[in-house]
């Protein structure tokens, strides 16, 4: 490169002021504009927008029975499927959507055993043929936050009396598939997999507890526990396990996932007492997905009246 | 307009950004299924994160000699105090209603609040006394002693956001190792060059 002497540069090839400050605008508004669509790109990286609704098949003949359901407004399917804890693909609530598209589902079987006279294993289509009733409960999760929702399932009832429990059988515990294939590690999951769950026998019989297949007519989204979950609408969302593969009678209290994790946070009952609380979310008030202010979370999510009489004999805020 | 004016341009610009956004996605009903806690959790992140990059203007500074970096310290650490205060409000709107009492008890039952409260209550004296002014009216050396809140600031708002989490500890974890090299950088200058100690205000 040639360095000429100030005195031999051409007064016709220094760039004038003009050119010259125009040419700085230039970058400067190419910077300021590039660097402005650079971190909006690095927002919407990190909080993209949810993926578009799977669409499931539809379920034929459901029974609307009258009672079972509550005639609060009901949160909208697009809700209901991009607001998920399911650790198993993702801890973040709006990404288990698109981190579950793809699970697999079928060839599903429940194997049911344990302390029972008949142990049985279901296939899920065999299941899908049991009576669907819709049923529509208010769903109150452990992180303050609730929803109305039309499930479609039937009573669990059903199945615990096809394989005829013996009389030692206290308990029932729940067992959801872990595939490391398709889901992620215990480890970024912060929890031991698989995730186990445990009710009392008499809670697992209680007519309002169902083994759910679906929602909003259609079968089950994978995000929401595909092909089949329990509903237990008394007690926080965490009870009611998704994507079930075992079911156990036993007669022991059977350890549950949240309770192992944070034994003083979580207890086997979980049962939604506003008078119970918890370290990090008010339980004595909820935000119903949808609305802007809080309202009063009620005793046993408002089926007092129907479970109570489990628990009459039990300190609640011992046995929480 | 001078350099260090259109760099400013540029950092006020694009710290805006995010809060653009979110008022954009709020309009058009975007912020998903729990708007107010994703605003919450968005608000709260950018508060941690622009006082992470506050806290890193002296190391750069210092480590790379880019000595122009401190001209936009102040600014990055009001962005800080601005993202805090608005997670403030919206969980005293939201989830509290405004209610001075709900929020009193909310501080007493959950610690994590009481640790989030007083994070953002180190920021006050901070911020009010960023201006030119504050610094001539305090003396630069006690400016930056009061300037050593930013610290404690940190950390608690590293704690608050550790204890929110249920049992996902990557980002909580993922800041406070970036605070800990940072504050580290800090310890070990100072260990090694005694005299130099005063160069991190």
């Amino acid at each position: 490169m040639v360095i000429k002497k100030p005195n031999e540069i051409k007064s016709s090839e220094i760039t004038d002021e003009k050119t010259y400050l125009n040419r700085r605008n230039f970058i400067r508004a190419g910077l300021l504009a590039g660097t402005t669509l650079a971190t909006a790109g690095v927002y919407r990286f990190i909080n993209p927008p949810p993926p578009k609704a799977v669409v499931t098949a539809e379920i034929q003949n459901i029974i609307k029975p009258t009672d079972f359901r509550t005639e609060e407004k009901l949160n909208t399917f697009e809700e209901i499927t991009n607001y998920n804890n399911y650790y198993e693909f993702s801890t973040s609530k709006t990404a288990v959507a698109r981190e579950a598209e793809d699970f697999i589902t079928r060839p599903w079987t429940v194997e049911v055993g344990g302390l029972v006279q008949k142990p049985k294993t279901f296939d899920i289509e065999d299941l899908l043929k049991f009576d669907q009733e819709e049923r529509i409960y208010r769903f109150r999760c452990v992180e303050g936050w609730s929803m109305v929702i039309p499930w479609i399932g039937f009573p669990l009832k059903k199945i615990l009396d096809s394989v005829k429990p013996l009389g030692a059988a206290k308990y029932v515990a729940f067992e959801t598939l872990y595939d490391s294939k398709q889901m992620q590690s215990s480890f970024s999951a912060g929890i031991a997999l698989p995730y186990v769950e445990g009710l009392r026998l008499d809670e697992a019989a209680h007519p309002l507890t169902i083994l759910a297949t679906g929602l909003y007519g259609k079968q089950m989204p994978n995000q929401n526990g595909a092909p089949i979950r329990l509903i237990v609408p008394w007690k926080y969302g965490f009870k009611s396990i998704k994507s079930v593969v075992k079911i156990t009678l036993t007669d022991q209290e059977p350890p549950t996932t949240w309770n192992i994790a944070a034994p003083s946070e979580y207890g086997f009952y979980s049962n939604v007492n506003p008078n119970v609380r918890h370290p990090r979310w008010s339980q004595a008030t909820e935000n119903r997905i949808g609305e802007y202010t809080r309202r009063s979370t009620l005793l046993f999510n408002g089926y007092a009246e129907q479970v109570e009489s489990l628990y009459s004999e039990m300190d609640l805020k011992r046995f929480f | 307009m001078n350099d260090v004016k259109f760099y400013k341009l540029i950092i006020f610009i694009n710290s805006l950004v995010p809060l653009a956004l979110l008022g954009w996605d709020a309009v058009f009903g975007k912020l998903g299924a729990n708007p107010i806690e994703f605003f919450l959790r968005t608000t709260g992140v950018l508060t941690l994160l622009f006082l992470l990059i506050t806290l890193s203007v002296t190391p750069l500074r210092k480590y790379y000699g880019w000595n122009n970096l401190v001209k936009f310290r102040r600014m990055l650490g009001l962005y800080s105090f601005f993202y805090g205060f608005l997670h403030l409000v919206t969980y005293s709107i939201f989830d509290k209603s405004f209610s001075l009492s709900a929020i009193a008890s909310d501080v007493w039952q959950r610690p994590f609040i009481a640790i989030g409260m007083l994070a953002f209550f180190t920021l006050i004296p901070i911020a009010v006394t960023s201006t030119n002014g504050m610094i001539k009216r305090l003396g630069g050396k006690n400016w930056a002693r009061l300037h050593k809140l930013t610290y404690i600031a940190a950390i608690l708002g590293v704690i608050h956001f550790w204890m929110i989490v249920k049992s996902d500890v990557f980002y909580p974890l993922l800041f406070g190792l970036v605070l800990g090299g940072l504050l580290g950088y800090r310890i070990y200058a100072a260990y090694e060059k005694p005299k130099k100690v005063l160069a991190t205000k």
